[in-house]
């Protein structure tokens, strides 16, 4: 029992990073209809960004906070520059352009920073609470995910520029009408996503270790629980995150040990989508003829 | 000129670059090094993967970004049955044709439940699971350390080196693949595959059975896919399972989209594409080559984005106009480029 509470708990931590990478892929999908597929490069370059500002002296708080700030005026130059003439080209197009965005970015990263393992200090000391149930830096991960979740909740549901974004998301042409600025939103979407997977990245590292192949894991297990969510629910992304990191982690102490626990935990999520097509909070779309 | 003279004229046009193009194909190996010609071999390889690919997201609209699964299935069963049982290279083509078209048929049809963002997830997971599964079955599969093939002699009738012999195998099961692909996509099935992608419930109000055609047209995809991924076995001589990674995938989808996703030729464009670019980007760039390819995708998707032979096609009819305007009437194009 207590082994499987533990599980649990290192479980919810690891999934409050795959649900942070999760919602920021949602906020792209609802936005332009995309799967970013250079989303954890994003977040791995964001992290390099802390990693070189903690080295310079700077303290880990201050980093994070300049961090966020750069990733998401980052991720609204990506979104002008990158993704706005490719807007209206056939879907694969668009794809295609972010898997070369994927490639770019790692590359970046490995020629600037170099492909060897940095370590990336933790902000939280690791320490053991209620008797090894679980760690401080487990509880840290879980507490700042749930302070950036609240955080975006408040700015989408009360104020006028989150309403906005809601808009142009739902019915751009109708939020068009309006006198909403819908390219300006696309383009804060993809700042906010930019800045939410730079937390997951920073969150992350001091686990995995800093290099540039370090999100591609990450992101696998982001997109299944977004897609396990529903593609189209933020809430969604994140407790299908959540599921995720959870299922994961029981399927790999319970199950199978071995390198097919990947392969089994993704064959669940499958089979649980086979029954629920949409997702668990998804909305079916209805179309007409 | 009426409409039908010149869309016959056309297809002449057309018939008489095929014929040009393959008889080029025919010469190229005797111009060319060794190491050039197996270059070329891997080219092909490509096209028949991405012409399969073609199949199932250009012209019926499903994503996959597992088919480097189904290119490995392929390897693999050449790969196991030249090892283990001795079977002539040759003949391992047609068995792995159909376990791939098996396997294609059995993914497609839980597949027929998802759509667009969720099937790229279940065929995703069959990327990601292909290399693990391989090593897992070590003893069929060699493990880690993967089966090393003995490379295929050419008969000794013909008088060709190896690798001009695999580029002529190669390239005739290239030219099958793409008569084949022709005629299943110029044809009812293509048609039906095509109103599927465009408007699936439109398409089944006609009386087109949609579950059927879906899977038909996922069998066919990973039937491509696997021959070529066969061949690349037979033609490098090696399979691991490190060689099948999810990297091998999304270079299927981009080729697929560099070359233009609903054709046929683009599949050959895609190929050119997924082996030379990143040679190319190497010799540019010594220091971060993939940062140029990611580049190129860029840039072929903002100059092209419909691919290279869909962009050629939409700009076809135009070129021809202009021709005949040309040809009509130079007195005035020339007056026109004078002032």
């Amino acid at each position: 029992m207590h082994q499987l509470l533990q599980q649990i708990f290192s479980g919810l931590a690891a999934g409050a990073i795959y649900a942070s990478l999760a919602l920021a892929l949602v906020m792209i999908y609802r936005a332009t209809d995309l799967v970013n597929f250079a989303q954890g490069e994003m977040a791995m370059f964001s992290t390099y960004i802390a990693w070189t500002l903690v080295n310079a002296g700077f303290p880990f708080w201050g980093a994070f906070v300049i961090t966020l700030f750069a990733s998401f005026v980052g991720g609204m130059a990506i979104e002008r520059i990158v993704i706005r003439p490719v807007e209206n080209a056939p879907i694969l197009t668009a794809v295609v352009v972010t898997i070369g965005l994927l490639l770019i970015f790692n590359a970046l990263a490995g020629w600037i920073y170099s492909y060897t393992l940095q370590e990336f200090p933790s902000p939280f000391p690791d320490r053991i609470l209620f008797g090894a149930l679980m760690t401080t830096r487990d509880v840290g991960v879980i507490v700042v995910t749930l302070v950036m979740l609240a955080a975006l909740f408040f700015f989408f549901r009360f104020t006028p520029t989150g309403l906005a974004m809601r808009a142009a998301a739902q019915n751009p042409e109708s939020a068009q009408l309006c006198g909403i600025h819908v390219g300006r939103m696309l383009a804060l979407g993809w700042g906010f996503a930019a800045a939410i997977g730079a937390v997951a990245g920073i969150m992350v590292a001091p686990v995995l270790f800093l290099d540039p192949h370090m999100m591609s894991g990450v992101l696998l297990y982001a997109f299944t629980g977004a897609l396990l969510g529903g593609i189209t629910s933020p809430v969604g992304a994140v407790i299908g995150g959540l599921l995720v990191g959870v299922t994961e982690n029981l399927v790999g102490t319970y199950l199978i040990a071995s390198q097919l626990k990947l392969t089994v935990a993704l064959l669940l999520i499958i089979l649980v989508l086979v029954f629920r097509p949409n997702g668990l909070f998804g909305t079916a779309i209805v179309r007409r003829v | 000129m009426s409409g039908g003279q010149s869309k016959s004229s056309t297809a002449s046009w057309q018939w008489l670059g095929g014929v040009v193009l393959i008889v080029l194909a025919m010469a190229l190996p005797f111009a060319l090094s060794s190491y050039h010609v197996f270059e070329l071999t891997q080219v092909m390889i490509y096209a028949i993967a991405v012409l399969g690919l073609n199949i199932l997201t250009g012209y019926n609209g499903q994503i996959s970004l597992g088919h480097g699964g189904f290119f490995a299935a392929g390897a693999y069963t050449a790969a196991i049955l030249m090892h283990r049982y001795g079977v002539p290279y040759w003949a391992t083509l047609a068995p792995a044709a159909l376990i791939c078209f098996a396997l294609g048929v059995l993914f497609g049809l839980p597949a027929l439940r998802f759509e667009g963002p969720y099937l790229a997830l279940v065929t995703l997971a069959m990327a990601v699971a292909m290399p693990q599964l391989l090593k897992y079955f070590g003893t069929w599969t060699g493990g880690n350390q993967g089966i090393v093939l003995t490379k295929p002699v050419p008969p000794a009738a013909i008088g060709l080196d190896r690798d001009r012999w695999l580029y002529f195998l190669v390239l005739i099961v290239l030219l099958l693949a793409m008569r084949v692909a022709a005629n299943l996509l110029n044809g009812r099935t293509g048609r039906a595959f095509v109103a599927i992608r465009d408007h699936p419930i439109a398409a089944a109000a006609m009386g087109i059975n949609t579950a059927r055609y879906k899977t038909l047209a996922f069998g066919t995809s990973t039937l491509f896919t696997g021959v070529a991924g066969a061949l690349a076995a037979i033609v490098i001589g090696f399979v691991a399972p490190e060689s099948f990674t999810l990297f091998l995938s999304l270079s299927f989808l981009v080729g697929s989209a560099v070359g233009g996703i609903a054709t046929i030729g683009g599949a050959i464009v895609g190929g050119f594409f997924i082996v030379f670019v990143p040679n190319l980007a190497n010799e540019i760039s010594d220091a971060a080559p993939w940062a140029i390819y990611g580049l190129a995708m860029l840039l072929f998707m903002y100059v092209m984005p419909r691919g290279v032979i869909g962009t050629a096609e939409a700009l076809g009819p135009s070129l021809t106009r202009a021709a005949q305007r040309f040809r009509t009437a130079p007195s005035a194009n020339k007056s026109e480029w004078k002032t």
